[in-house]
C-alpha cells in the first residue's frame, strides 16, 4: 500500500516538474505526502508511530539526512522528524527508502487524521496501569487512509496514554484518550476538544469509560460529529475544540452517543482477535534480574542517572533519555551520526528501541542498571548526556523563524541563550522541575501555553517581540498558561525569565515546583518584578 | 524598490530575481518597479520560480539589498542558527543585517 503510495507521489512530482501540474493543483498533493514548503527549501515530515521505532528505522532516518538534506533532522513535539533541505526531485526516493523500513509521511500533513501521539514510557514506566501503544497501533490503522476523514475541517491530532501521569499532553489534543482498568476490566477515557494554537482549550471528558471492544466505533463517532457540523467556513475557527466549546461538551457529548448509538449496529469494531494480534507486538521484552544499585562515585554520571532516567516496571530497568538539549543547542536536532548512535545503543542495550519523546528527546525505554554508566559514556562522548530532562534546559522550541514560513518570530536562538545563561550560572539545580517552552507563532507547536514559563514570539511593527507567560501545564495536572503583560524584544525576555525565576526562589516553599509556587502565589509577584507595579 | 523572490522549484531554494534569471543572493535583486505582476506571471509559468511574490526593499548603508520583513531577511541568508549552512554571501552581509 505505501510502495504504491510512493509511486503515485513520483508520478505526481515528475508531473510537477514537467508543467502537468501547477503549483495549486501540486500543493495538496505534496502535503498529503509531508512534502511542505518552508523558508528555505522543501521540509519533509516523516510520521513515527507513537514515537516508537527500532534501530534500523533510526539508522534509515540517518541516512536520509545525509544522502538528502545537510546531516541532521529535527525531532518535533508530534513525536515526527523533520528533514529541513530537501529537493523535490528526491522527495520519491526518499519515500521509497522510508518506506523499505516500513515509514512513510502520509497523513503528516492536510485536514486528516495526523500521526497517533502516545507515552515515551509506554510499556516501561513503573507507574503504568496499561500499555497505551496496542490501542494506539489499533487507531493508527483504523485512521491511516480513512475515506471518511480525509477532508476533515480541520487537520485532528489524537493522543493515547496508559497511566494517571499524562506525559504526552493528552488533553490538548483534538481527541485524548486514557487507557484505563475498571472492576479489571480495561477500556478508555475519552477527552475531546483540547488544543493549543491560538485558542487554547483544554478537553473535557465526554466518556469516562468506553468497553474496548468499542473502542474505534467511540471514536468514529466523535469524528463523524465533528466531521458533519465542525466550522468549513472559517479556518479560524474549523478546530474540533471551536465546535465542542460553542456547543458545550454536554450537547457535544449527547451528539457522539446519538451517533456511537447508530453505529453499534453497523459493525464496524475490528474484532477482538485483531486487537490481540496487534498487542502481541508489544509484548514486554524479556527482562532479566540484575543489579538495582549501582556506583555513583563519578558525581557526572550520578548527576545524569538523577536527572534522566526514569523508573521502570522492572526493578534492574531504567528508561535512558537521551537530551537533544545541550547547552546553547538548537532543541530537537541530531546529525545522523548522533542518530545512528543511539540506534547501536538501542540495539545493544535497549531491546532494538528508541522512542521520540514529545519534548524533543529520544528515549532508550528498557536500560539495564547494570549498563548505565556504559550508555551514559557513549552518550556523554557524543554530546547526548546532557543532565537536563524537564529542568529550564530542557526547553520545547519550535523551528521558528529560522525555518517556519508561518512563524513571526525566531524561538531557537531564545532557547539557546536561555539554556546557555543558566547551565552557565549554575542555577539550573536549584530549579528543579521548570519546563519552558517556546512558539514562534501562534499555531503553537513549541507549545508555549503549557509552559511552566512559556513565550511566545510575535511580529510588533516587523521586528520580533515575546510574549510571557506562566502557569501552564501539559501534564496530568493541565493548565494554560497566563500571559504577564506586554512583551520584550529578545534581550529583555531573557532577562525576563531570569526575573521570574528569582521570583519564584524567593518565594517558594519546601518541595514545590515553579509550577506549585506560582498556583500559591500568583501572577502579581511575579508582574511586579517583571514591570515594577 | 520592488522585488522578486520565489523557490526554485526543483531544489526549494531561494531565489531572486536578478533582471534577466533568478541568482541564490539578494544582493543581485534588481527593482521591478511597476513590472512584477507581468515577470511573475511569465516565469512561473515557465517553473523557473514557484511561488513568487514580490517584496518591499531597500539599499542599505553597505550597499546592500534589504528586504523589508525579517522573513525574507532570513529567507535571504539561511538560518541564523546554522549559521555554517548559510548562501555563500552571508559572510560578506553579515548577520546582524538580519535583525
Amino acid at each position: 500500500m505505501v510502495d504504491a503510495r510512493v509511486e503515485e507521489f513520483r508520478d505526481q512530482a515528475r508531473r510537477r516538474l514537467e508543467g502537468k501540474l501547477t503549483e495549486d493543483q501540486f500543493k495538496p498533493l505534496r502535503l498529503m505526502n509531508g512534502l511542505y514548503l518552508q523558508l528555505h527549501a522543501y521540509m519533509l515530515r516523516v510520521a513515527i508511530p507513537y514515537g516508537t521505532l527500532n534501530a534500523h528505522q533510526m539508522e534509515a532516518l540517518a541516512d536520509i539526512a545525509e544522502k538528502y538534506d545537510r546531516g541532521y533532522g529535527h525531532f518535533t513535539t508530534r513525536q515526527n522528524i523533520q528533514y529541513n533541505w530537501i529537493k523535490l526531485e528526491d522527495a520519491a526516493d526518499i519515500l521509497a527508502d522510508l518506506s523499505k523500513v516500513e515509514m512513510h509521511a502520509i497523513q503528516t500533513s492536510g485536514n486528516c487524521i495526523r500521526n497517533i501521539s502516545a507515552d515515551h514510557f509506554a510499556g516501561a514506566a513503573a507507574d503504568e496501569v496499561v500499555d497505551p501503544r496496542p490501542y494506539a497501533e489499533l487507531m493508527r490503522q483504523w485512521s491511516s487512509f480513512h475515506p471518511e476523514f480525509t477532508y476533515l475541517p480541520r487537520k485532528f491530532k489524537i493522543a493515547v496514554i496508559g497511566s494517571e501521569t499524562d506525559r504526552a499532553a493528552m488533553r490538548l489534543h483534538d481527541i485524548g484518550i486514557r487507557i484505563v482498568k475498571r472492576d479489571g476490566e480495561v477500556g478508555a477515557q475519552f477527552f475531546a476538544g483540547g488544543g493549543m494554537g491560538r485558542t487554547p482549550m483544554i478537553a473535557p471528558m465526554i466518556r469516562d469509560f468506553v468497553p474496548l471492544d468499542q473502542l474505534i466505533i467511540y471514536a468514529e463517532a466523535c469524528l463523524r460529529v465533528y466531521n458533519r457540523y465542525g466550522r468549513r467556513d472559517n479556518k479560524y475557527k474549523a478546530r474540533i475544540k471551536i465546535l465542542v466549546h460553542e456547543l458545550g461538551a454536554a450537547e457535544y457529548t449527547r451528539q457522539v452517543e446519538d451517533e456511537f448509538a447508530h453505529m453499534l449496529s453497523v459493525g464496524i469494531e475490528p474484532p477482538r482477535e485483531e486487537l490481540a494480534r496487534i498487542a502481541a507486538h508489544f509484548a514486554p521484552p524479556a527482562f532479566v534480574d540484575g543489579p538495582k544499585t549501582l556506583d555513583r562515585s563519578d558525581p557526572d554520571f550520578a548527576l545524569w542517572v538523577d536527572r534522566n532516567t526514569h523508573r521502570h516496571q522492572h526493578d534492574a530497568y531504567v528508561s535512558a533519555v537521551i537530551s537533544l538539549k545541550p547547552a546553547g543547542g538548537i532543541p530537537g536536532d541530531a546529525t545522523a551520526d548522533q542518530m545512528r548512535l543511539m540506534a547501536r545503543l538501542a540495539k545493544q542495550y535497549s531491546f532494538d528501541e528508541l522512542r521520540v519523546m514529545h519534548t524533543q528527546n529520544v528515549l532508550l525505554p528498557h536500560v539495564r542498571i547494570a549498563d548505565l554508566h556504559a550508555v551514559w559514556s557513549a552518550l556523554d562522548e557524543a554530546g547526548l548526556g546532557s543532565p537536563n530532562m524537564d529542568t529550564i534546559e530542557d526547553i520545547i522550541a519550535c523551528p521558528g523563524l529560522d525555518y517556519c514560513s508561518l512563524a513571526n518570530a525566531r524561538s531557537i536562538p531564545l532557547a539557546q541563550r536561555i539554556s546557555e545563561r543558566f547551565a552557565a550560572s549554575g542555577r539550573t539545580a536549584e530549579l528543579g522541575e521548570l519546563k519552558l517552552k517556546i512558539s514562534g507563532c501562534i499555531n503553537a507547536c513549541g507549545h508555549h501555553h503549557a509552559g511552566h514559563i512559556g513565550i511566545l514570539g510575535v511580529d510588533k511593527k516587523g521586528t520580533e517581540n515575546f510574549q510571557l507567560s506562566l502557569g501552564g501545564s501539559e501534564a496530568e495536572d493541565v493548565s494554560l498558561a497566563k500571559i504577564t503583560g506586554p512583551g520584550f524584544d529578545e534581550d529583555g525576555v531573557v532577562a525576563a525569565v531570569e526575573k521570574v525565576t528569582d521570583v519564584y526562589l524567593g518565594a517558594r516553599e519546601d518541595g514545590e515546583r515553579f509550577l506549585d509556587t506560582y498556583r500559591r502565589i500568583g501572577m502579581e509577584p511575579f508582574k511586579e518584578a517583571l514591570y515594577g507595579r | 524598490m520592488k522585488i522578486l523572490t520565489g523557490n526554485d522549484l526543483r531544489s526549494g531554494a531561494v531565489t531572486w530575481w536578478n533582471g534577466t534569471g533568478w541568482s541564490l543572493f539578494v544582493d543581485d535583486a534588481v527593482d521591478v518597479g511597476d513590472e512584477a505582476k507581468e515577470i511573475l506571471a511569465r516565469e512561473e509559468a515557465a517553473r523557473r520560480v514557484n511561488v513568487p511574490y514580490v517584496i518591499e526593499a531597500t539599499i542599505d548603508a553597505g550597499g546592500h539589498v534589504r528586504p523589508a520583513h525579517i522573513k525574507d531577511r532570513v529567507r535571504a541568508l539561511g538560518p541564523t542558527v546554522r549559521r555554517d549552512l548559510a548562501v555563500p554571501t552571508a559572510a560578506k552581509t553579515g548577520w546582524d543585517w538580519v535583525i
